[in-house]
Order: structure tokens, then sequence, then C-alpha cells
């Protein structure tokens, strides 16, 4: 073996760059997000809050491939009241303020979803109805 | 030596002949037993047998179209307005879901040089046809383009497509348009039920499926109620209105040698 010292110090370093962000932050990950719930007061969501936190996403790609591919755009009833399958349709409808409900969560994880690229948040639908 | 080449030459244009005609008279062959099935004279097409089950479909009636573009325009309007249609003059960027063209570029293959003012001085709507045997749905390397088995609707999935516009290149009426830029600027209001499209994907007319869904009619179907002047319904019930107007009218398809089997008819 030779070269053992330069080899054990690379590697400690190495070690340390990639733990950086995690030290630098004194192993804390900042403020919980804490998303804001329906402005409306709705309780009850299409499923239980932990699955939703946990599986939103698959949720929405079932809606999806439902309304889109299966042909099947049967309402979900929740407590009396009908909602149809969709991110706007749905989802907007008591979480309507995106910024302070979805992004909450989405900023702190750093992603990025491309739904709204797309799907408009109620702030961007009403902004074309004043507009004209 | 120059005799076994002359043999060579002989043998080889001999194969190269059977490689090229045998596909023919297969082709030939297979044509004429559809042909003799009645399965081909049945709907009037090309190629395979007409699907069974519900087909939507669509006829145009352009008597009550002429002198009325007030009409036509009222449904290319609802359209726009319930999919977040953005406006773009740019003719490169423009996205199209339903527009008016002139008689030789709707029906390309009757052309005649004696055509009738009316046809000649009046605007044709045309639309994605929804074909029978779509040419776009085949090129579709993702399957982002696909035909509902359940009503025949040839329908976008937005999410899966990737914008490599095989689909445009295959359709022969013209009827998808890609989006150069961000459409939202463009459009002028929004419809909080209906998203709008992204950069880089394709679109095109989807026969108002959202609206089916809700027991509407197609937003163009509607807003010329009353008039007659387009029925929207199922082509293989025969108790449909759309399928006794195919009974009383003469109507004809847009491009119809394409092979495609439009499912929007038209009387001219
Ligand atoms: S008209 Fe064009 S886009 Fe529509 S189904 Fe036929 S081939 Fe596809
Ligand atoms: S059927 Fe619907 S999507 Fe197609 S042109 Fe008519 S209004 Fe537009």
């Amino acid at each position: 073996m030779y070269n053992k010292t330069m080899i054990v110090a690379g590697l400690v370093i190495f070690v340390l760059m990639v733990t950086f962000p995690v030290w630098y932050n004194r192993l804390d990950a900042g403020p919980l997000p804490k998303p804001e719930l329906p402005p409306g007061g709705e309780k009850e969501c299409v499923a239980s809050a932990s699955f939703m936190r946990d599986k939103h996403m698959q949720l929405l790609y079932e809606w999806r491939d439902d309304v889109l591919r299966n042909t099947d755009r049967v309402a979900v009833t929740v407590g009396g009241k009908e909602y149809r399958k969709g991110l706007q349709m749905a989802c907007m409808e008591c979480h309507s303020n995106k910024e302070k409900f979805c992004d909450t969560c989405h900023d702190y994880a750093a992603v990025t979803p491309d739904c709204w690229d797309c799907h408009l948040t109620p702030t961007e639908a009403a902004a074309k109805k004043e507009a004209h | 030596m120059d005799n076994k080449r002359r043999k060579f030459l002989k043998m080889a244009g001999a194969t190269v002949l059977a490689g090229i005609s045998a596909p023919a008279v297969v082709n030939l062959t297979s044509g004429s037993a559809l042909a003799a099935s009645g399965t081909d004279a049945a709907h009037g097409g090309h190629g395979g047998p007409a699907p069974t089950g519900v087909r939507l479909g669509m006829v145009i009636d352009m008597r009550k179209f002429y002198g009325n573009q007030e009409l036509l325009d009222k449904a290319i309007e609802a359209c726009y307005r319930v999919h977040n249609i953005p406006k773009i003059q740019n003719r490169k960027s423009e996205i199209k879901w339903i527009w008016k063209t002139g008689f030789a570029n709707a029906f390309v293959d009757q052309s005649h040089n004696k055509r009738s003012e009316t046809v000649l001085n009046n605007q044709f709507p045309v639309l994605c046809n929804h074909c029978d045997n779509p040419s776009c749905v085949k090129v579709c390397p993702t399957k982002a383009t696909f035909v509902h088995e359940e009503d025949g609707i040839v329908a976008m999935d937005y999410h899966r497509c990737i914008g490599c516009r095989f689909c445009m290149a295959a359709c022969p009426y013209g009827a998808r348009s890609f989006n150069w830029e961000d459409p939202r600027p463009y459009i002028e209001t929004y419809n909080p039920d209906f998203p709008t499209r992204m950069r880089g994907v394709v679109e095109k007319c989807n026969f108002c499926g959202e609206r089916l869904a809700l027991g509407l009619e197609p937003a163009c179907v509607e807003a010329c109620q009353g008039t007659g002047a387009m029925v929207f319904g199922d082509l293989n019930d025969p108790e449909s209105e759309i399928r006794k107007v195919l009974n009383q009218e003469f109507t004809i398809q847009r491009n119809s040698a394409a092979g495609t089997r439009p499912s929007v008819f038209y009387i001219v």
C-alpha cells in the first residue's frame, strides 16, 4: 500500500463535502411547512389526511388516467358533495390558495411539479376574467 | 466468363422482380377478398371493416352556413371559449381546433373548375375528423394520441405528448397544432373547468369529451342549436338523429382518398 495518507485525506474531504448541507444547517432542516387548510372550512378530503400527504401524486395520476384514458369521469362524493375528478375541478375547489397550500410543501421539499404549466390555479383563472 | 455474368444478371433480375411483385399480389387479393365480403362497400370507405359499438360523428350542413358566417363564427368562438384556446395571429404558432377555410382547401379531392358560386364564396368549418382509421394515432410513439374504444373519439393525453409532431405530419387534414409558445398570454378568458396547454405539446379538437361526460353536446353544436347546422351523435345507432340525416342526405367527407375514414360529414 502506498499513498495511504493521501487517500484517507481525500475520502475525509469527500465525505465532508457531500454532507456539507446537513451540518452547515446544524442538522436542522428549517421550520416545517404549515400548509393552510381550506379557507372555505371544509373538513373532509377525498381521502384521509395521511394518505393525501403521502400519496396525493398517485391519486392525481390515477384520476388523470381515469378521466383521459379510461373514460371514467364518475364524480367522487365526499360528505354529500360531489367532486369531479381533477386537480382544477376537485382539489382547487377547497384548497383555493395554491400559494399557501401546495407551494409551502413543494418549496420546502424543493420539488417543482409541472402541473401548473397547464392547470389553472384559482388566482390565475380569476385573473383573466377581470382583465376582459 | 461473359456467359456467367449474363446468367447471374438474369437470375438477379428475376429474383428482384419476384420480390417486388410478391407483396403486390398479396395486396390485390386481400383487397378483392374484402370487397367481395361486402365490408368495404358497407361503410363506403377504404381498408378494414367499420368498427361496431358507439361511434361518435358529426354532420355539418353547409346549407345553413351559406350566407350566415356569423353562425359559423359563433360556433368557433364557443369552442375557443370552453377550451382555453389561444388566439395567436402568427400563422406558424397559430392554434386551431375548428377553423374556417375555402372549399378547395377543405375538399382537396373534389376539384373541378366549374363550382357553384355559393361554394366558392363561403367558408367551410373544418376540425379533427376523429377518423376511424387515424393515421395520427399510428405514428405516435408514446400513445399520447389514441382512440377511445368506447366512442371512437381520437383523444389527446397532453401529459404524455413529447412534442415530436409525428401526428401533425401524419394527419392529412392539418387538424393538429403545435404550441410553439406559451399559450396563456393569448387566451382572452379562462374557462376554470378546463386546463390550458403548455409550450411543446400538440393539441386538437377533442369532440368535447369533457362536455359529453356531463351530458352536454359539443360546444360548437350547442352554439348552432335550433339551426340543424351541426348534428352530433352515434353513427352506429340506427335511431340517432345523425343516422337519419345521413340516410336522407348526400354527404361528402374531406379527402376520403387518404383512407383515414373521417367521422365528420358535410352536406354541401
Ligand atoms: S383528422 Fe387528423 S388528427 Fe383527427 S383523427 Fe384524423 S388523422 Fe387524426
Ligand atoms: S367538438 Fe368541441 S372541441 Fe371539437 S370543434 Fe366542436 S367545440 Fe371544438
